[in-house]
């Protein structure tokens, strides 16, 4: 019980900035809109995964975000791929696919409600996205809350790691409202990392960590 | 770490008091009853602001819950008014309250927690009829959750789980853990979710509605049907006005196969019920029973069947409730676990509503007729959308 766990990887997305381990990975000075900034990401991540395209905007985001947090980093050869665990929180559920799908089936002389859509209209999608990219296996939570909740996220993976019900995490919050966005996750693991990240140090999983990366003017 | 029995050395999580709405009725002894006497709630409902075409639905009588939530509200809440509570946010209300009325008032203090388990919470507000509502900020899950909370006094903020169809039995995982870990004394789950238009057109649109009451794991069964449902249930570390039944293992896997389809072989979900039961530190042959999700659809109880056979339980018997109250989405987790642990306390297993004939590719010991025989340690899983299964050990002491 309570082993002191640690962030080994953390990143930041925002219409603005785009953070890795506190190094600016890029500073967006023209934001047009999410569907022209979340295909520049895909870009500037160079990977090729064409189920990509038929995502809702909160699983692009944070499937990006989770290919970002990943890359040059050898966590998913350090584990099985059923002791890595999922944690992910936001603040409007899946509302920004809702009022999509509601679209189709507001007007009954325009009818035209699609697969496609509907399954969007859960939050853990995005948590299947990952799972499905990377061959994750292991826990899996989605959480909803007013804010970032750093105790709540990390009461959560705690209960998960603690008791070995995983060995490692892939936990934040991804949030997208129209054109309201912010992605913030973490790679939580039992042991330090020094050498994967280039960091002075691994930062312990704590509240005070988490709250600093995410108050921090970038 | 590795392979010490969890369950022995942290403290045991009972549970303490449970609640049940759906069509059947308003508290787990009506419900319970109507279970007993066999008789499915599906209606069939040509009401098109909830559905385009007729539908078996299982709806929760509007007048009684009401006329319920009325009472509750003179009560404790007075200078309210109905209008600002929505139907589901009503629902949580009578079933929390009904869970709770025995229970002491420090239920609701700083060593206690509500969870809150829902697919789609208030989603109904969405609609062209609802735009005067109070409050349109309650669409947000943890808005809805804040003011259930705060109805009852609850002092710590909840906390919301939406997991599609596992959420239920996530959040009874969570519950336990939590309480294992010493985090809180009692933690109060409640799961529910409302019929709206908004996600019968989905399962629509998703060809996976059956035109007549579902089949559970029948050769004949074509697609689920939904049910609206409410429940709650309260875990405690005390086993002073508990039940002798335990949470002892839970665990949460992801198929990483597919967002709409479950998993082609079933291993994902056999691995969480290995995984939940060697927590409990049980062998499969001390499971007398299984309540499973079986929605009905094809892909589904196959999954499940072969998921059982991997794990060992292909001769358990097993059911599905949703031939009852059909699929409750956040609900179904938390009101079938109840119905299970029913089965425990009362040692009588019900029969699978909607199976006739055997159609999985494992024949299963599907239970045929209602009978009264010992059950001691019980397992309930679930699938959803997005890949997800999980999986939760009930002990009787």
């Amino acid at each position: 019980m309570n082993e002191i766990l640690f962030i080994t990887q953390w990143n930041i997305i925002r219409k603005d900035t785009g953070v890795r381990n506190e190094k600016v990975e890029f500073n967006n000075e023209i934001y047009v809109n999410f569907a022209a900034f979340i295909k520049a990401l895909y870009k500037k991540e160079a990977i090729s995964y064409p189920k990509f395209y038929k995502m809702d905007n909160l699983s692009k985001l944070g499937f990006l975000s989770a290919e970002m947090l990943l890359k040059d980093t050898a966590f998913l050869d350090r584990y099985k791929k059923e002791e890595i665990g999922v944690v992910i929180m936001n603040s409007s559920s899946s509302l920004d696919t809702d009022r999509t799908y509601n679209e189709t089936i507001k007007d009954k002389s325009n009818y035209f409600p699609s697969p496609s859509v509907f399954v969007y209209t859960l939050p853990n999608i995005l948590i299947g996205e990952i799972c499905i990219r990377h061959k994750i296996k292991g826990e899996n939570a989605f959480l909803v809350s007013a804010l970032f909740d750093p105790g709540k996220v990390i009461e959560s993976v705690k209960l998960i790691l603690d008791k070995d019900h995983a060995q490692a995490c892939l936990c934040g919050w991804v949030e997208v409202l129209g054109e309201n966005f912010e992605s913030v996750l973490f790679l939580v693991e039992k042991e330090k990392t020094l050498k994967e990240n280039n960091l002075a140090d691994d930062s312990p999983f704590t509240i005070e960590s988490l709250t600093q990366f995410y108050q921090h003017k970038y | 770490m590795g392979d010490f029995v969890i369950g022995k050395m942290m403290r045991p999580v009972y549970i303490a008091g449970d609640n049940i709405i759906t069509s059947l009725g308003f508290t787990t002894s009506e419900v319970i009853q109507r279970l007993e006497s066999g008789i499915p709630g599906f209606q069939r409902c040509d009401d098109r602001l909830l559905t385009p075409t007729p539908l078996p639905l299982s709806l929760i009588k509007t007048d009684i819950l009401n006329a319920k939530f009325r009472d509750i509200l003179v009560m404790h809440h007075p200078e309210m008014r109905e209008e600002q509570f929505t139907r589901l946010e009503r629902m949580f209300i009578v079933s929390i309250h009904d869970a709770l009325t025995e229970i002491a008032p420090e239920i609701y203090g700083s060593n206690s927690l509500l969870i809150i388990s829902s697919t789609k919470g208030n989603i109904d507000l969405l609609e062209e009829g609802k735009k005067n509502f109070t409050d349109p900020g309650r669409i947000y899950l943890w808005k809805m959750a804040d003011v259930i909370g705060s109805f009852f006094g609850f002092v710590n903020r909840p906390l919301v789980i939406s997991n599609a169809c596992i959420s239920g039995v996530l959040a009874l995982s969570t519950a336990a853990r939590m309480i294992e870990a010493g985090r809180y004394d009692h933690v109060v789950v409640a799961g529910g979710d409302i019929l709206s238009e908004f996600v019968i057109s989905g399962f629509l649109s998703f060809q996976a509605l059956s035109p007549d009451p579902c089949k559970p794991f029948d050769i004949a069964r074509n697609g689920l049907s939904l049910g609206e449902g409410c429940g709650t249930v309260l875990l405690s570390s005390e086993f002073k006005k508990s039940t002798s039944i335990t949470v002892s293992g839970s665990s949460v896997t992801n198929d990483a196969n597919h967002i709409s389809g479950p998993s082609r072989t079933g291993e994902e979900l056999a691995m969480a019920i290995g995984k939940a039961l060697k927590e409990a530190g049980m062998n499969p042959d001390e499971v007398s029973y299984v309540s499973a999700h079986g929605t009905a659809t094809l892909y589904n109880d196959e999954m499940e069947s072969k998921a059982l056979e991997i794990a060992g339980l292909q001769n358990t018997p097993v059911n599905s409730f949703k031939g009852y109250w059909g699929h409750t989405l956040g609900a179904a987790g938390v009101i079938e676990s109840i119905a299970t642990l029913r089965s425990m306390v009362n040692n009588y297993l019900f029969r699978s509503a909607g199976f006739n004939e055997p159609g999985l590719p494992v024949l299963l010991n599907v239970i045929r007729e209602n009978v009264q025989i010992p059950v001691q340690n019980c397992l309930k899983i679930a699938s959803g959308f997005g890949g997800c299964n999980a999986a939760i050990v009930f002990r009787k002491m």
